[in-house]
């Protein structure tokens, strides 16, 4: 396998540009003999599938969900980043490019880094024409703030529900073109395997989660906007249903998988309560402009807040990063909350949680503005904790969040299967080893309105595609593989439920391959999860059949692939022997207890290439070239 | 805890359902009402009994996939609440709960507490959007919106889409929602061009998917877990009322909010 970025050439600041200059285009009269599938809805399958569609191909978009307008983007709570410099305090493209690259450790390629922020201009204005209800200043202008990692105000939201407003618009629109008939939605139906036709990728092998009914659909290209799988750690921020099912099984089918230890760890989430705890919940990091983050200044105080006075209050992130303060990149601040914990300093029952406290701001801004400014956040902690944080500081813990990691695809999105392209968190491109706060919802959108529908039809245009219809040998094959897996979960008839096993692997995930990480660790679990792996398919009970609405069945198939994956996951994590982002690894840190980037042997995105089960991925490097933004030890202090 | 569920079990959209008795043992006051769910389910798949289904996603409150009748009440007790953020705290030792799904011939029952609420996708294919395709919209801040409009729009946006509006309503009337999604780009300068078509193709497309008319009663405010407020249904009978009277495209077929 050979790893072709296709970067172009020549300044970077031109090289979309040139890009989209050199790319054929499809004649507005033929699009419409093109079928393309799009697997996922958020917001950059769902904006894929629109423009598409009003593009004029014939599109096929397939969701888990029962509405296409479920899809997990919607929980995005804190903004959408944009070079625009509306608040005329220095922003630039050129500066939202180099914060990205920089807040990623250097583990992002630039040209895609340095697109990302000129479109991220055209997200914002396609996005308000949409009606997408921003906040606005009383003049009518776009309101702005500063977010997680920033020194400009460049993040655009809408209260605390950006990403829900940023996919009603998306959907919105896919909607218009489902009216249209460009569009066809296949809801609550979940792909379970690709097909490859020739070497290219031709369709997909879907289950009907109604009726269990295992179909093939073919077409001319296949897009997975699928995202992350931050679930492998059984708790996180991702919704319930979320999974890796879609990248895994290409995965299996040839696509490369690039970095998948680049796991984002988000510091401002509701501590854990309890065993039967089934997700976490993240609050804002926008919280972090005003709040202020604390824990006792002595171990073991168990004083209530109120009772702890300043001089025994240790704010050390203000006192360790004075310049950035609360305001540090999301790893940074998580490492931190949990070297304070391991002190015996955290608070709370558990001991896994620092305070986030509003007191003075309440007291500096006034009630209301904090109310104004963070109420819904303010009322879904309340309800979720039953403390009024308006009282008693917050409580919060890190929590896994989203993934850098993912398939690999080149400066046209495609992975190293030709036609089959991956866009948003499923692929691994923009964010290196760690994604800065508000710029998951630009990549989305990025991707799927203004990259992807032209680089799809750069495909189409010059790539000479044979007829492949759903009844081929290959569809049958995949179908059938697809059917007999099915029945061998359902014949296992053990002892343990699937979520037994699934907290159980997310805890070795978490514990060994979460916030830090060291070799021997690392080891120690690859074994544990492999024998957990080889236990789940003797043991595992999964009830009733396979021709009906079976929700234990679909959760089964998922968690076989997060197995395989949190293999993938150690080992990766094993192989590179450097600290950088959200991977730390203990032997590598700096005297200060930071990050330990070795640029001379790990300046790459390492790509995993499946060899068969049981047998090691191949790994290839994709070397990362840093020719604007010199790699330095990232500082805030 | 001890609380004793009487659940609607309904193998499939053909079979006639029933409610069915289960004790649940050890709830945690600090458990959500479907972590509780998942512990049942736990124990009935050990016993070898089918566990219950029932839709969620996010978990959070925000993808509107979630929703059960407890007691009779979209998402239970506690206002301006999905019942993945409702927490067993708000229920006592003892309580007998009534388990059932969203009730209303639009939203067929798939599986027990699972229904089919895809005639909300088709009330807003049929107009709940600004046809502005990617790449032709003028700069941001061309386009200014008074700071109040946006937060009338916004609040009206806030809409999850998770059918307790209708699952209130005795009459099964879609007008909250099909009314936020108008509200929300109706008081928008982006939404004026097709504001009138838009009224009158998602109230049409609501009569045809089989849901009733409003007739008042705030039952859907009352149980939205967004608070959206009933004062969007004015909206949209002003917007519908005005789009029949002046409307030289589709025809006003069907009666109003």
């Amino acid at each position: 396998m050979e790893l072709n970025a296709q970067v172009p050439s020549g300044p970077i600041e031109q090289a979309w540009d040139r890009a989209k200059f050199d790319m054929k285009l499809v004649n507005p009269a033929n699009k419409r003999k093109y079928n393309i599938i799009v697997v996922g809805s958020g917001l950059a399958g769902g904006s894929a599938a629109a423009t598409l569609g009003e593009l004029g191909y014939n599109v096929q978009c397939f969701c888990f969900q029962d509405s296409p307008r479920r899809a997990h983007s919607i929980a995005a709570q804190g903004g959408i980043n944009a070079a625009k410099n509306y608040q005329n305090d220095g922003d630039s493209i050129y500066r939202l490019f180099y914060d990205t690259v920089k807040g990623g450790d250097f583990r992002a390629r630039e040209a895609n880094v340095y697109r990302l922020a000129q479109i991220s201009v055209n997200i914002i204005d396609q996005c308000v024409a949409q009606g997408v209800p921003f906040a606005r200043e009383y003049g009518g202008t776009l309101a702005n703030r500063s977010f997680g990692g920033a020194q400009v105000s460049r993040t655009f939201y809408a209260r605390g529900q950006t990403g829900q407003q940023l996919l009603l618009g998306a959907y919105q629109a896919l909607e218009r073109q489902v009216a249209a008939g460009k569009v066809k939605m296949f809801s609550r139906t979940e792909m379970l395997s690709l097909v490859v036709v020739d070497g290219k990728a031709r369709g997909i092998i879907t289950r009907d989660l109604i009726t269990g009914k295992i179909e093939a659909y073919a077409a001319d290209a296949v897009v997975l906007a699928t995202g992350g799988y931050g679930n492998v750690y059984y708790l996180s921020t991702n919704a319930r249903g979320s999974n890796c099912t879609a990248i895994w099984r290409a995965y299996k089918h040839g696509a490369a998988f690039a970095n998948p230890c680049f796991t984002q760890i988000h510091p401002t989430c509701i501590p854990v309560s309890g065993d039967y705890q089934s997700k976490l919940t993240l609050m804002s990091e926008s919280l972090r402009n005003d709040g202020r983050i604390w824990v006792p200044l002595k171990a073991g105080d168990k004083r209530p807040p109120d009772q702890i006075p300043e001089a025994e209050r240790d704010y050390y992130l203000e006192r360790r990063y004075p310049s950035f303060g609360n305001l540090v990149p999301r790893d940074v601040a998580s490492r931190n909350a949990k070297a304070v914990c391991d002190e015996g300093r955290g608070v709370g029952e558990t001991g896994l949680g620092v305070y986030l406290d509003f007191a003075e701001a309440m007291t500096r801004l006034g009630v209301d503005a904090i109310r104004e400014r963070y109420g819904n956040l303010f009322d879904m902690y309340e309800r979720i904790t039953g403390e009024d944080p308006y009282k008693v500081p917050m409580r919060i813990y890190p929590a896994i969040h989203y993934t850098m990691g993912g398939l690999w695809v080149d400066y046209q999105l495609m992975s190293t299967i030709p036609g089959l392209f991956v866009i948003g968190e499923a692929n691994f491109s923009d964010h290196g080893a760690n994604r800065l706060g508000a710029s998951a919802l630009m990549q989305g959108l990025a991707d799927g309105y203004f990259i992807l529908p032209y680089t799809i039809g750069n495909y189409l245009a010059s790539t000479k595609l044979e007829k492949a219809q759903s009844d081929y040998a290959e569809f049958k094959r995949e179908q059938a593989d697809v059917a007999a897996m099915t029945t061998r979960l359902l014949a296992i008839k053990g002892k343990r439920t699937v979520s037994s096993f699934h907290r159980e692997l997310g805890k070795l995930m978490w514990e060994h391959c979460g916030m830090s990480r060291d070799a021997r660790g690392l080891e120690l679990a690859a074994g544990k999860i492999r024998e957990l792996g080889e236990e789940y398919w003797r043991n595992v009970d999964v009830l009733g059949s396979a021709q009906e609405f079976n929700q234990a069945l679909e959760y089964a198939g998922r968690v076989a692939d997060f197995f395989e994956l949190a293999e993938l996951i150690c080992l990766d994590a094993q192989h590179r022997n450097e600290s950088c982002g959200g991977h730390f690894r203990e032997e590598y840190q700096t005297p200060e207890g930071e990050a330990q980037r070795d640029d001379q042997h790990y300046s790459y995105a390492a790509a995993w290439e499946f060899q068969g089960l049981g047998q090691p991925p191949a790994l290839h490097k994709e070397p990362l070239q840093f020719e604007y933004v010199h790699p330095s030890q990232r500082s805030y202090k | 805890m001890r609380l004793t569920l009487h659940v609607w079990r309904q193998k499939n959209a053909n079979d006639r359902g029933r409610m069915v008795k289960y004790e649940a043992q050890n709830v945690n006051p600090e458990m959500s009402f479907l972590e509780m769910l998942d512990v049942v389910n736990e124990e009935l798949t050990l016993k070898g009994e089918d566990p219950i289904a029932f839709d969620s996603d996010c978990r959070e409150g925000i993808c509107g996939m979630c929703g059960v009748m407890i007691n009779g009440v979209a998402h239970g007790p506690r206002r301006g609440t999905t019942v993945c953020q409702l927490h067993m705290r708000k229920f006592h030792d003892g309580d007998v709960l009534y388990l059932e799904p969203w009730r209303a011939s639009a939203f067929p029952v798939i599986k027990d507490l699972v229904v089919d609420r895809s005639a909300f996708d088709r009330i807003i294919a049929a107009g709940g959007f600004v046809s502005v395709p990617a790449g032709s919209a003028p700069d941001g801040n061309a386009i200014l919106v008074p700071k109040q409009n946006a937060d009338i729009s916004m609040d009206a946006a806030a809409c999850i889409g998770c059918g307790a509006c209708v699952a209130a309503c005795p009459n099964a009337s879609a007008s909250l929602f099909t009314a936020a999604k108008i509200t929300h780009l109706g008081v928008l300068p982006q939404g004026q061009p097709e504001r009138h078509e838009r009224a009158l193709r998602m109230v049409a497309q609501a009569t045809v998917e089989g849901f009733g008319s409003c007739t008042n009663i705030g039952e859907c405010e009352a149980v939205c877990p967004k608070e959206i407020k009933l004062e969007v249904i004015a909206r949209m009978n002003r917007d519908f009322l005005k789009a029949s009277c002046t409307s030289r495209g589709a025809s006003a077929s069907s009666g109003g909010g």
